[in-house]
């Protein structure tokens, strides 16, 4: 009984923490068709902004859910002045171009922070479960999941910037439904999806030792939810999450963690050839089109 | 332009010194792997350095089970071609857009990566090769003289042999774009669904090609484990796999000079780099990524090419187009 | 029935719920050239793209001069000696006319010789000899549907499969493809999905009219065009 507790509470984790890691890059790839590779980069610099501000004597819960999230929007909104908008409709050269970021900002933290690995401590305690300890943080990430979904379910349905981005999502090739300013909305697009990935890598920071190449931790994980996803943000995110939250956790309960990570890799793969155009692409067809 | 190549690999290491310049071939050869299957298959591959990282593996293990380099190093390539053409058939025939294959390409990479940084420990040992996790696979036998053990070949001759693959390797590339393997993979590039409209099987081509391509890899990368006497995850690493594509990038894809030089280049750079501490090199990298693809999306050789026929304009088309043809 | 070239029997194909075809039998003989017409979305194009591979059908059986093709790939069935001009031209735009005649006949001439010489020949054929080093992303989209024409009788083909090629054309195209048309068919069957009715009248002989998926009307030209029905149809009026 306790076992099956603790282990529901760390499928649940799994899932959620992919939710997280993965909400910034959905949201820019959903409504730009912009991969961001830096992506992982974001969020590395949200965890390095939240252990700073934390070093300055500033509430972690602040650092995390405010600080982080509006400094890494702000960032978003430079790096798309200065590049993203130039590279609109170019696929393969919005990557590169990211990849490129990727790598200026890795070492852009090195000669900052240094190639050491940096932390925080847990701001919540673990308990026990009969033999088991939870970790108690995991349930904070699973409400900031929660949280995050829910707002991106009442701005998709209930803003006018939600109603654009289900214009888009629905119909990629017009741009008509961009109305009158598609420049600011992808600017804004691309700061919201900024403040995403700087969340989500606030949140985890306190999980992970941080050192300037933590993104790539995170890069692939977001990608393969994104992709599997499919054309559809929320139902796609959910899914795809779940599918691979649970194959990673699986394989970490019984054999390592690293083989779980191999494990939901490979997963993804699999799946991608399965079904090239992503889950929500093929089952949810025809709520899509 | 191979008859170019012989004395400019005589003349160099009169120059720079023949340490540097080995693995300055090397990476010449891993970019022209990259260039063979973007540049002129179309094949937006970003995990290179997948095929690079286990040719050196490879290598390693190979020779640390034989005790013997020939045969390791033919096994090497032979092996990363196999795998190549396996996860190539997955891909190809599962129709497989050319975003989602650049993704699939590099969480491959990424695979191998996570997967060697944790294969410390005794359950981790293929014959007597120990695969090491993060610290990777040391003390393996390098490169000798075919049938002679006991000659090693290092330094001044490593940098040679080096050379002389990388002449060889354009040559063979050469020849196959001009075949009409190569004249119809250049075709599939330009409009894959009317290759296979004429007849051309789309799906096989691009395998092959792909590869053709991760064999040269492999190739560099079994030389890479010879120069650095040390094999180490990071080979698979993201940085690895882009910098293969800054090389291209900047020499410029579509052609066969471009990456070559691109990966000299920038090869040296990053070794001058190295030696202070004043700017940070990944730091350097990505910025003269983001620079190239805004600045200069075809990269260096292609634009110098364009100047070089702008100043001939008066040159009839023809022979204008055939020039173009003989640069490419 | 030794001459037929093609033949479907109960072909089929649903998109999700959408029926875009239904139960069409069809058969083509040698030499002969048929029309396909019909308004949009009467499963014309569907059929087409079944017939050369770019559609699995959900149903039914297609056979080619013997062989049953149904859910080849696109180029097992081309191998064949079948020639196929989807409705957007497609062309390798990054290389020359010759460049992509040849790599036309290189598909059916082992030599490399023979590849240069059939190029020439086809280019000579279409008077392309002008800009045959050009780049195709230069050529006016007249030419550059000639240049696909020109791939497309490369081969030699027994059974030639057009979509739309006198979309965009001027009339004096219209005029030269017409006579190329009538050229290949000389010795190879043909189907042209076409939805210029003046295109269709300057080359038709037999008509197969589609409408809702199934084939309404299969007749010569004439009787066709004088049919209550088909005219309701193109007036807008379903009947």
């Amino acid at each position: 009984m306790d076992l099956i507790a603790v282990m529901g509470v760390e499928f649940l984790y799994a899932v959620a923490s992919l939710v997280l890691i993965s909400a910034g890059l959905a949201v820019v790839f959903g409504m730009m068709r912009v991969i961001n590779l830096a992506h992982g980069e974001f969020m590395m610099l949200g965890g390095y902004i939240t252990i700073t501000a934390v070093n300055l004597g500033v509430d972690v819960f602040v650092a995390m859910v405010i600080i982080a999230p509006l400094a890494v929007a702000l960032i978003g909104v430079v790096v798309e002045r200065l590049i993203i908008r130039h590279l609109y409709g170019r696929l393969v050269d919005t990557m590169l171009a990211t990849w490129g970021l990727s790598l200026f900002f890795i070492g852009v933290a090195t000669v900052i922070f240094g190639n050491t690995t940096t932390g925080i401590s847990t701001p919540i305690p673990g308990f026990a479960v009969g033999d088991y300890r939870i970790n108690g943080y995991s349930f904070f990430i699973i409400l900031v999941a929660v949280l995050l979904l829910t707002a991106m379910a009442a701005i998709l349905k209930m803003t006018r910037l939600g109603l654009i981005a289900r214009g888009t999502m629905a119909r990629s090739d017009i741009a008509a439904v961009l109305g009158h300013e598609p420049e600011l909305i992808y600017m804004t697009t691309f700061a919201v999806g900024s403040a995403l990935s700087g969340l989500a890598g606030a949140v985890l920071a306190p999980l992970v030792g941080l050192v300037p190449g933590s993104g790539a931790a995170y890069i692939a994980k977001a990608f393969i939810t994104v992709i599997a996803g499919g054309p559809q943000l929320l139902a796609g995110l959910m899914s795809s999450a779940t599918f691979f939250g649970v194959v990673n956790q699986l394989f970490t309960f019984t054999i390592s963690p690293v083989i779980g990570e191999v494990a939901l890799l490979v997963a993804a793969v699999i799946l991608l050839r399965m079904l090239p155009r992503g889950i929500t692409g093929r089952f949810f067809r025809a709520r899509s089109s | 332009m191979t008859a170019v190549a012989v004395p400019v690999t005589l003349v160099l290491p009169q120059v720079i010194d023949s340490y540097t310049l080995t693995v300055l071939a090397i990476y010449a050869m891993l970019a022209l792997s990259l260039g063979l299957v973007w540049g002129y298959g179309g094949i937006l591959c970003f995990g290179q350095a997948a095929f690079f990282g286990l040719g050196a593996y490879g290598y390693a293990i190979g020779a640390l089970n034989v005790g013997e380099s020939t045969i390791a190093l033919i096994a090497a390539v032979a092996a990363t071609a196999a795998i190549a053409a396996v996860l190539g058939a997955m891909m190809f025939y599962g129709r497989l857009g050319d975003v989602y294959l650049a993704i699939i390409t590099l969480v491959v990479t990424l695979i191998l990566y996570r997967f060697m940084s944790s294969t410390a420990g005794d359950a981790y040992v293929l014959g007597k090769a120990r695969l090491g996790g993060f610290n990777g696979i040391p003390g393996f036998p390098t490169l000798h003289v075919p049938g002679n053990p006991s000659a090693y070949i290092w330094g001044d001759a490593l940098y040679y042999v080096c050379a002389a693959s990388l002449v060889l390797v354009l040559a063979l590339v050469t020849l196959l774009l001009r075949s009409g393997f190569g004249r119809v993979a250049v075709g599939i590039r330009e409009n894959e669904t009317r290759m296979g409209l004429l007849g051309y099987d789309v799906r096989a081509r691009k395998t092959l090609l792909f590869t053709i391509g991760a064999a040269v890899a492999a190739l560099a990368g079994a030389l890479y484990a010879n120069w650095g006497e040390i094999v180490t995850p990071r080979l698979f690493g993201l940085t690895q796999s882009a910098e293969i594509i800054i090389w291209c990038i900047v020499g410029g894809f579509g052609t066969r000079l471009g990456p070559i030089l691109g990966a000299a280049s920038m090869g040296y750079l990053k070794f001058l780099l190295g030696q202070q501490s004043l700017v940070d090199n990944t730091l350097v990298m990505g910025l003269i990524l983001i620079l190239v693809v805004l600045f200069l999306p075809r990269g260096l050789v292609p634009a110098l090419e364009g100047l070089w026929i702008a100043a001939w304009q008066r040159m009839p088309a023809r022979q204008m187009q055939r020039r173009r043809r003989n640069l490419a | 029935m030794p001459d037929v070239v093609l033949e479907t029997s109960g072909l089929s194909r649903h998109f999700g719920g959408v029926v875009a075809l239904d139960n069409v039998d069809f058969l083509l003989r040698a030499r002969e050239l048929r029309c396909l017409i019909g308004p949009n979305g009467a499963g014309k194009s569907t059929f087409f793209n079944c017939l050369t591979g770019l559609i699995r059908p959900s149903e039914g059986h297609i056979f080619m001069r013997g062989d049953e093709t149904t859910g080849w790939p696109v180029h097992r069935i081309a191998s064949l000696g079948v020639g196929i001009k989807t409705q957007v031209p497609s062309v390798m735009d990054g290389l020359t006319v010759h460049e992509n005649i040849w790599l036309a006949a290189s598909r059916h001439h082992r030599h490399s010789d023979d590849a240069e010489r059939r190029t020439d020949e086809i280019i000579a054929r279409l008077s392309l000899g002008p800009m045959s080093h050009q780049f195709l992303a230069h050529l006016a989209h007249g030419e550059r549907q000639l240049v696909e024409l020109g791939l497309v009788m490369t081969g030699d083909p027994w059974l030639v499969l057009l979509d739309e090629p006198a979309a965009g054309m001027s009339p004096e195209d219209m005029v030269r493809i017409g006579e190329i048309l009538r050229e290949i068919n000389e010795t190879a069957a043909m189907i042209i999905v076409e939805h210029d009715m003046k295109f269709v009248r300057s080359i038709a002989s037999r008509i197969t009219v589609f409408h809702q998926g199934r084939v309404l009307l299969e007749d010569e030209m004439e009787r066709v065009m004088s049919d209550p029905t088909v005219r309701d149809i193109y007036l807008g009026r379903t009947a």
